[in-house]
C-alpha cells in the first residue's frame, strides 16, 4: 500500500517584506516577532496542525537562517511527524537547471516532487504574512462539497481598501466568474486572502503549463488563477468571517499587535480551543516591581518591569527601568528601556537598548508615524528619536 | 565540559515534608516559583553540567510527574541513549515496594550496571538551588573521595529527618549525625551526593549481604572513619523545602532580585512548556512586587505574590502575600492575604481569606470556595 496524505500544505515564506524596513533587514517576514511571544509564521503553522494538516512544506528564500532555526524539526507545533511533518524547502540546484524561486507559482512548481511524495489529493497554499485563526478543514470540506478545482478563501474588506487586494467577483453560489488583481475600480469588496485549496492533479497540470509559458510572471494571482478561470475550471470562493490581517507594513503590524489588547480583544491568542503554538522562551516568570505601573498591556516571561507600561506589548526578557515609560508600543525580546527613558508609539526590534532619559517616538496624534528601531541598536543617553523615524544603526544624536 | 556521570533522582523521598502538597503528587512535582516543579531544579543542574542520562526513582503518586516530564524533550533529555529513565518500584510477589533509600537503590542496580558513566549524582527533590555539578565532581576527584556530600550552612534546622556533617579542615567528614539535637550552625546535607558508579554498586552489594537497611545510618554514619566521605560546601542560594511554611517563605524569596538572578541568571532552568499566551494586564490592574507567569489575566490588584500559569484575578480583587498556583480562578471583589492555592482552585466573588506567614492558609487542589 502506498502511504498518502489527503492534503499537503505549502507555505510561501520567501518574501523579503521590504515594507517592514529595518525589521526584515536580516530575517524573512514570517520570522518577524508578533504579539509578545509569537512569530508571524506561528499562525499558519498552528492553523495547520489545529486543522489536522500535519504535512507542511515551508518555502524559504530571503534570509532563511533564522526562520529555519526557528522551525527546526517542527516539534513546537507537533509537526515532527514520522511521515509528513514540516519541511523547509529552499531553492536547489537541479540536474538541468537551478534557479531561485521566481514567483509564488514557480516556488510551488519547483517543489512538485515534494508534494508528489505524499500522493495528495489536495494542496493547500498559504502565505506566511497573515495573522488569523482559520480551520482549513472546513475550507477543505467546502472544496469537496462544491466539487471545485480551486477554492479561494475570501474576506470582505472596506470597499475603499479593495483596490489593494486581489478581488473576487462571484455568482450567488460562490463560484468565481472574474478575478481582478488590485483593480482600480473594484466591482466587489470580496478580497482573496492568498489561501488556496487546489485539487492536486489540476494544480500540477496548470503549474506545468505555467512553467512552459515564457510570457508568465509565474505568480498565482496574476497567472495561474486567471489561466484556470479562462479554461473554465470550477473555482469557488470560501467566505471567511473572523479576524484576518496582512501584517506587511509597519502600521498594519503595529495595529495587529494592538488588536490583542483589551478585555474583549479583536483577536484572542489565549483561546484554549485554538492554541497558537510557538517556541517558548526559556525564562522565569516576569517580575513586576514596587514602582511599576501597568495598564492594558501584554507582558511575556522574563521581563523585569519597574517603570510605567501602557497599552503596549513586551516580549520575553524586556527590562523597563524605574521612571521609564513605554506607551502604545511593541517591544521585542531582550530590549532594555533605561531609567527616565520614554518610548511612545514605536516598534523596537529585539535587544535594542534605549539609554537613560532618551526619547523614542511621539504620541500617535502628533506624530508623523511609528518610530522603528532595528535589531540590537543603542539609542544614546538623552537623545531624541522623532516619531516616524526608522533606524537600523546606533544613534547618539546629531 | 560534559561530565561522565549519570543522574539518579529520588522523587518521593521527603513527601512527608509537605503532606498538603504531596497528597496527589510526588515531592518532585510540587509546583514552585511560578512555572516550575521542584524536580526542574535538580534536572536542570544535571543537564547544565552535561549529564544526559537521569534515572528517576518513583514509588507512588507519580502520574503528575510523568505528565510533567513527557518524553523529556523540554530538558533536552529525549535521547536515543539515556535521557530520562523512569525507575518505578521493582518488586516480585514476595517483596513489597521499597521502604527506604537503600532498598530503592537495590532496586535500580540493574540500571546502574547497564550504564557506562564513571560517576553517579544522586539528588532528592526537596531543594531549590543552582549548583554546578561538574564542580562537585571535580572536587570529588581532587579529594579522591569515596563519597562527596553537598552541604549548606544553616542554623536551627526544623525538619523531621536531616543529616549534619562535621568535616575537618581538609573537608573530610569526621562525624556524621542524623537528627542531632540542639541548634546553632550546622553543615546541613542537602541531599545531593556524588559517588563513583562502581563504588556505589559495591556498597549496595555489601549492604544486601549484611542485611543492612538504612543508607544514612548503617552505611554513612557507621563507616565515617573508614570511608573517605567529603563535605562539599555549597555557598550559593539554597532553599530547602521542609514544610508548608518554608515552602511559602522560599517562594516569596524569589521576589528578591539577587536570588532571582542567581537562580535564573543564565536563563537555564528548564521546565515543561505549555504554549500559554503572554499574560494580559487589563485597565484597572495594579501589580506590585510580584512574579507573574504566562497565560494569566489580571484585572485586580496583586501585591507581593507569586502567580503561576493561567491564573485569573477578577476586578476589584486584592491579592496580597500569596502563592497562587496554576489555573486558579479568582472572582471579583475577593481579598486574599497569605494564602496558598493549589492547582485549579476557584474562589468565588467577594470571598475574604487570610492566613499568616507562620501558617499560610492552604486551599487544596481543585477546591471551590
Amino acid at each position: 500500500m502506498q502511504r498518502k496524505k489527503e492534503c499537503v500544505a505549502m507555505l510561501l515564506a520567501g518574501g523579503q517584506g521590504s515594507r517592514l524596513y529595518a525589521l526584515t533587514n536580516n530575517i524573512a517576514k514570517p520570522a518577524v516577532a508578533f504579539g509578545a511571544k509569537y512569530r508571524i509564521i506561528d499562525f499558519p503553522l498552528s492553523n495547520c496542525i489545529n486543522s489536522g494538516i500535519d504535512t507542511v512544506g515551508v518555502l524559504t528564500q530571503y534570509q532563511p537562517l533564522e526562520l529555519n532555526e526557528y522551525i527546526g524539526n517542527g516539534q513546537p507545533w507537533d509537526l515532527d511527524r514520522a511521515f509528513g511533518g514540516v519541511h523547509i524547502l529552499s531553492p536547489y540546484q537541479g540536474k538541468k537547471k537551478s534557479s531561485w524561486y521566481e514567483g509564488t507559482a514557480n516556488a510551488i512548481y519547483q517543489n512538485m516532487s515534494f508534494m508528489k511524495m505524499y500522493n495528495p489529493e489536495y494542496i493547500l497554499v498559504l502565505s506566511g504574512d497573515h495573522i488569523y485563526k482559520m480551520d482549513y478543514s472546513e475550507m477543505l470540506k467546502a472544496h469537496k462539497e462544491t466539487g471545485a478545482d480551486c477554492t479561494i478563501a475570501a474576506i470582505e474588506v472596506p470597499i475603499k481598501e479593495a483596490s489593494r487586494f486581489g478581488i473576487l467577483n462571484t455568482n450567488p453560489d460562490g463560484s468565481i466568474y472574474e478575478f481582478e488583481e488590485k483593480p482600480k475600480q473594484p466591482k466587489s469588496n470580496l478580497a482573496s486572502m492568498g489561501i488556496y485549496i487546489f485539487t492536486a492533479s489540476k494544480l500540477f497540470r496548470y503549474l506545468e503549463e505555467d512553467d512552459a509559458n515564457p510570457e508568465s510572471s509565474k505568480d498565482f494571482g496574476k497567472d495561474v488563477l486567471p489561466a484556470m478561470l479562462n479554461a473554465g475550471e470550477r473555482m469557488f470562493s470560501y467566505r471567511f468571517k473572523g479576524y484576518w490581517k496582512d501584517v506587511g507594513t509597519i502600521s498594519s503590524l503595529w495595529e495587529s499587535n494592538m488588536d490583542l489588547l483589551g478585555d474583549e480583544p479583536a483577536f484572542d491568542v489565549g483561546d484554549p480551543a485554538w492554541k497558537i503554538h510557538s517556541r517558548n522562551p526559556l525564562a522565569p516568570p516576569e517580575y513586576i516591581g514596587e514602582t511599576a505601573k501597568i495598564d492594558n498591556s501584554m507582558i511575556a516571561l522574563g521581563c523585569e518591569i519597574e517603570g510605567t507600561v501602557e497599552h503596549s506589548l513586551l516580549a520575553s526578557n524586556v527590562v523597563v527601568e524605574e521612571g521609564a515609560l513605554v506607551k502604545d508600543s511593541v517591544i521585542m525580546a531582550g530590549s532594555v528601556i533605561k531609567k527616565g527613558a520614554k518610548v511612545v508609539y514605536s516598534i523596537l526590534d529585539e535587544n535594542v537598548v534605549v539609554e537613560e532619559n532618551a526619547t523614542v517616538g511621539e504620541e500617535s496624534g502628533k506624530s508623523s508615524g511609528i518610530a522603528v528601531l532595528g535589531r540590537a541598536i543603542t539609542i544614546g543617553e538623552g537623545v531624541t528619536v522623532e516619531g516616524g523615524k526608522i533606524l537600523d544603526k546606533d544613534y547618539k544624536g546629531e | 565540559m560534559a561530565v561522565s556521570a549519570v543522574g539518579v533522582i529520588f522523587s518521593n523521598i521527603h513527601d512527608e515534608n509537605i503532606p498538603e502538597l504531596s497528597r496527589h503528587r510526588t515531592m518532585a512535582s510540587i509546583p514552585f516559583g511560578g512555572r516550575y516543579r521542584l524536580i526542574d531544579f535538580a534536572l536542570s543542574n544535571m543537564v547544565n553540567s552535561g549529564i544526559t542520562t537521569v534515572g528517576l526513582v518513583t514509588k507512588y503518586n507519580y502520574q503528575s510527574l510523568i505528565d510533567h516530564l513527557g518524553s523529556g524533550k523540554d530538558w533536552d533529555l529525549a535521547r536515543k541513549d539515556g535521557g530520562i529513565i523512569l525507575l518505578p518500584p521493582y518488586s516480585d510477589e514476595t517483596d513489597a515496594p521499597y521502604s527506604n533509600r537503600l532498598e530503592a537503590l537495590k532496586g535500580i542496580t540493574g540500571f546502574l550496571n547497564r550504564r557506562k558513566e564513571d560517576y553517579v549524582v544522586i539528588s532528592d527533590c526537596d531543594g531549590v538551588a543552582r549548583m554546578d555539578i561538574a564542580d562537585i565532581i571535580r572536587y570529588h576527584e581532587e579529594k579522591r573521595a569515596d563519597i562527596t556530600m553537598v552541604t549548606h550552612r544553616e542554623r536551627d534546622i526544623n525538619s523531621n529527618y536531616f543529616i549534619a556533617l562535621s568535616p575537618d579542615e581538609t573537608g573530610r567528614v569526621r562525624d556524621l549525625q542524623i537528627n542531632p539535637i540542639g541548634s546553632g550552625d550546622v553543615n546541613l546535607y542537602v541531599n545531593v551526593m556524588v559517588v563513583s558508579r562502581e563504588f556505589l554498586l559495591n556498597i549496595i552489594k555489601d549492604a544486601i549481604a549484611h542485611g543492612l537497611s538504612s543508607f544514612g545510618r548503617d552505611i554513612l554514619a557507621k563507616n565515617v572513619d573508614t570511608l573517605r566521605i567529603y563535605d562539599y560546601d555549597f555557598d550559593g542560594y539554597y532553599a530547602g523545602v521542609k514544610s508548608l511554611k518554608s515552602y511559602f517563605k522560599h517562594n516569596m524569596e524569589l521576589l528578591n532580585k539577587g536570588i532571582r538572578d542567581e537562580l535564573f541568571g543564565a536563563r537555564d532552568i528548564y521546565t515543561k512548556v505549555r504554549d500559554s499566551a503572554p499574560t494580559k494586564y487589563f485597565t484597572g490592574a495594579e501589580v506590585k512586587d510580584s512574579l507573574i507567569s504566562d497565560g494569566c489575566i489580571i484585572e485586580g490588584r496583586v501585591e507581593n505574590c507569586i502567580l503561576f500559569r493561567g491564573v485569573k484575578v477578577g476586578k476589584g480583587s486584592v491579592i496580597k502575600n500569596s502563592v497562587i498556583m496554576q489555573d486558579t480562578v479568582i472572582g471579583s471583589g475577593v481579598h486574599l492575604d497569605c494564602v496558598i492555592t493549589d492547582k485549579n482552585v476557584v474562589i468565588r466573588d467577594r470571598r475574604h481569606l487570610s492566613g499568616c506567614e507562620e501558617l499560610p492558609y492552604f486551599i487544596s487542589k481543585g477546591r471551590m470556595i
